[in-house]
């Protein structure tokens, strides 16, 4: 076998250079401790967004983005297109998982530290993606054009309009007029297909490109534990050590995806009709639902604020601090653990799962 | 001398205007300043006058009981200003009519307004035997009350349709009020069983109540023959049905009075499929015997009926077990539409009691529903297929899986890491 692929590989590095590649995954290496597991949540979120472009591609081949033919064209592609169903489903499926464990992904990152330095462009990156993920979510959820999409996009996009000043033209801009129209669709599929797209392909080379760049982060207790020498450094060489059980990871997804499409597949739903009322227990997906509960719950004033801009001026802030975590605990950069953080991050995931419960009740 | 010119021209001018300041104001009715002042049924009718319909159209006392309002002495209610006093329960209808037989003056008021009350009233039960006496029948103000009168579409009055069955039964449910009559009086207890009662409740005020049927002013039991015409008022194509089915000529033949043999007059409830037929619940064998030809063709239209549920059923059943095997099936789901659509055709042309024309239905029902079950087996064959392709591509997977992890502990069992 190794007789076979060597000819292509030299064949290759002649032409492109591919050997510096070649002697780079040679020596790249992944440190092995306990928290190595969770390493791997990156790349399956990454093997569940390459599932989202494929299936998506295929989609494309049969959706039409209009009010008119939106909701049929899907319905056609889960009774009469062949395995259209399972690609549908898997799509949809698929979706919910990338975002389950982009969450997973970016707490554990948070826990570890691994935001600090030298990776605060690593974090930074990795978090527009998480953005960017959630608006793939938000803008793909409409594209089948059902009842519940349609009310819920209602909501979603009625929220962007409370913001002061620009909420008004953000909220034109999303729906592409006044209400939420076939305008709104068009403006939604080119957000899922062209504008989200070739954003989260240069954020994601950047990822990339700083994970190699720098490597994987060990987390500070393990570097103490090593440079106090009660623990031996361990790593173990990316390929194909690693890399093999990425794919064992990657290859459980698949089947995990399978038997959700075969035993629990997507529902379509009613067609939407713009001129009914809405129907009851309009939610948003699942990962917007801390939002939407605390709006919620939140009282009509507070202070001189309207309590739902309060509570988005709150999400915006707290988004805003997130981000910049990296610069805000910089002692973490010079092996210092600070609670505070630690902390901050314990309640803000206590938050997003109670918050999301209450919603569920 | 001078103050006595004083006085003159000061007092003197006072003293000839007190009795005017002493008369009623320009406006003001003495029949109400005096009615009102007086005890018992006396004041009763200033009291309610005010919400009255013909006081809210600015009518008074004087135009119905005539007399000059003013004048506030009892010379008011003398013969010489015209006054007519209240009327006899005999002299009512006459009484109301002077006004409402006026088509012209009723339109200065309503331009839709009718003025044939009275001639229909003449023509009811009601107006017949007031002309012979009978003061125990109803004339105007027994329903619409007196007084206190408002437009029937106020639902405070007594001959709103929500309030019209009480306003009837007042009488129609009083034992010792219709005792001679030689009718029942359990009419309003049965109508509030009947499904028209049941659609009245839930607030359709067009739903029918006594008047409807029996008609108000013209108040009169239908006529054996009238009754499929009265039915057929609201239910159009039963009674064109009716028509035209051979019960028609036979129900006229034997004195039977059309819809009401099978479906009561005032009890009327909600049919079932099981009222066609020869079964212990059927109506047709009230009349029908096994072999004759009727007996023969309600046994087929019942099959059929049964025969076009059964299989709807059957599709029903087979889309939702494969809806909640969450397979789309809102296209078969849509058309079996068309097939309860065919049954409640089928149930409509039972009218015509020919057997022929609700098969024609209950086959197109039939028909819709076998395709929508085939395709009800089909989601379900292809929700099997799919969890069996699902089982094996799950063997491949973990085949996959196991030889990764065989491959890395035969990488990793060589190296210490």
């Amino acid at each position: 076998m190794k007789a076979l692929i060597r000819p292509i590989l030299n064949w290759l590095d002649e032409r492109f250079g591919t050997g510096s590649v070649e002697e780079f995954l040679r020596h790249k290496t992944v440190p092995i401790h306990r928290h190595t597991v969770w390493y791997y949540f990156g790349g399956m979120t990454l093997f569940l967004f390459i599932v989202q472009v494929l299936t998506g591609i295929l989609l494309l081949l049969y959706y039409r983005p209009t009010p008119e033919d939106a909701y049929e064209s899907v319905q056609y592609i889960v009774t009469q297109v062949r395995f259209g169903w399972l690609i549908r489903s898997v799509h949809s499926w698929s979706a919910n998982l990338m975002v389950l464990t982009a969450f997973i992904h970016m707490f554990s990152v948070y826990f570890l530290k691994a935001y600090r330095k030298p990776r605060e462009l690593t974090w930074i990156s990795g978090m527009f993606l998480l953005f960017v993920v959630m608006g793939f979510g938000f803008s793909g959820y409409l594209l089948p054009w059902n009842t519940l999409a349609f009310f819920a996009t209602k909501v979603g996009t009625e929220m962007a309009g409370a913001v002061p000043f620009a909420g008004k033209w953000m909220l034109t801009f999303l729906r592409g007029g006044e209400e939420v129209t076939g305008a709104t669709l068009t403006r939604f599929f080119g957000f899922h297909v062209a504008v989200l797209p070739g954003l989260a392909t240069v954020l994601l080379a950047m990822h990339l490109l700083l994970v190699q760049q720098l490597g994987m982060s060990v987390p500070p207790s393990v570097e103490r534990a090593t440079a106090e020498g009660r623990q031996p450094p361990r790593v173990m060489p990316f390929f194909p050590n690693f890399l093999l059980r990425d794919i064992i990871g990657w290859y459980a997804a698949l089947g995990v995806l399978g038997a959700l499409a075969a035993i629990f597949p997507w529902e379509l739903g009613a067609k939407a009709d713009p001129f009914a009322a809405a129907p009851a227990g309009i939610r948003p997906e699942w990962y917007f639902l801390f939002m939407f509960q605390t709006l919620k719950l939140l009282p009509a004033k507070i202070l001189f604020l309207e309590g739902e801009l309060a509570g988005l001026a709150g999400f915006s802030l707290a988004g805003a601090v997130w981000v910049a975590v990296p610069f805000l605990d910089y002692r973490a950069g010079f092996g210092r653990v600070t609670r505070f953080f630690t902390g901050l991050g314990i309640f803000a995931l206590g938050f997003i799962v109670v918050m999301s419960a209450l919603a569920l009740r | 001398m001078r103050q006595l010119l004083k006085f003159s021209l000061v007092i003197l001018p006072l003293l000839l205007l007190a009795p005017s300041v002493a008369l009623p104001a320009p406006g003001k009715d003495s029949c109400i300043a005096c009615h009102a002042e007086l005890e018992g049924k006396q004041s009763e009718p200033a009291k309610k006058f005010d919400t009255d319909v013909h006081h809210q159209a600015g009518l008074s006392c004087s135009d119905c009981h005539g007399g000059d309002p003013g004048d506030e002495s009892m010379n008011a209610m003398s013969r010489a200003r015209g006054f007519r006093g209240a009327p006899t329960k005999l002299q009512t209808p006459e009484f109301c009519a002077r006004c409402h037989s006026d088509i012209a003056y009723m339109h200065r008021f309503n331009p839709k307004m009718r003025a044939d009350q009275l001639s229909q009233y003449l023509t009811s039960v009601h107006g017949k035997r007031l002309k012979q006496g009978d003061t125990k029948v109803a004339a105007c103000v027994d329903c619409h009350s007196v007084h206190d009168i408002l437009p029937a579409s106020d639902t405070r009055s007594p001959v709103h349709p929500t309030n019209v069955t009480s306003t009837c039964g007042r009488c129609h449910a009083d034992a010792a009020h219709m005792k001679g009559y030689n009718i029942p009086t359990d009419q309003v207890e049965k109508y509030r069983k009947s499904v028209h009662a049941e659609l009245l409740a839930s607030g359709d005020t067009s739903a029918p109540t006594c008047s409807t049927c029996h008609g108000n002013h013209g108040a009169t039991p239908p006529g054996v023959s009238s009754v499929a015409n009265i039915c057929g008022t609201c239910h159009v194509f039963f009674a064109q049905l009716f028509e035209k089915s051979p019960h028609q000529a036979v129900f006229a033949k034997m004195g039977l009075p059309g819809c009401v043999q099978c479906h009561s007059n005032h009890e009327i409830v909600k049919p079932s499929d099981d009222w066609v037929g020869t079964g212990s619940s059927a109506v047709c064998t009230g009349c029908h015997s096994a072999g004759d030809k009727g007996y023969v063709a309600a046994q087929k239209m019942a099959g059929d009926l049964a025969k076009v549920k059964t299989f709807l059923g059957r599709a029903e059943e087979i889309l939702g077990t494969a809806e909640r095997s969450g397979m789309e099936v809102s296209s078969p789901k849509v058309e079996l539409t068309t097939a309860h659509e065919a049954l409640i055709k089928a149930r409509v042309n039972v009218h015509s009691f020919n057997d022929v024309e609700v098969q024609k239905q209950t086959d197109q029902g039939v028909e819709i529903s076998q395709k929508a079950y085939q395709a009800g087996v089909a989601a379900l064959a292809e929700r099997d297929v799919r969890r069996k392709g699902l089982g094996v591509s799950l063997i491949f997977i973990v085949l996959a899986i196991s030889g990764l992890y065989w491959k890395i502990r035969q990488i990793e069992s060589g190296s210490q890491m």
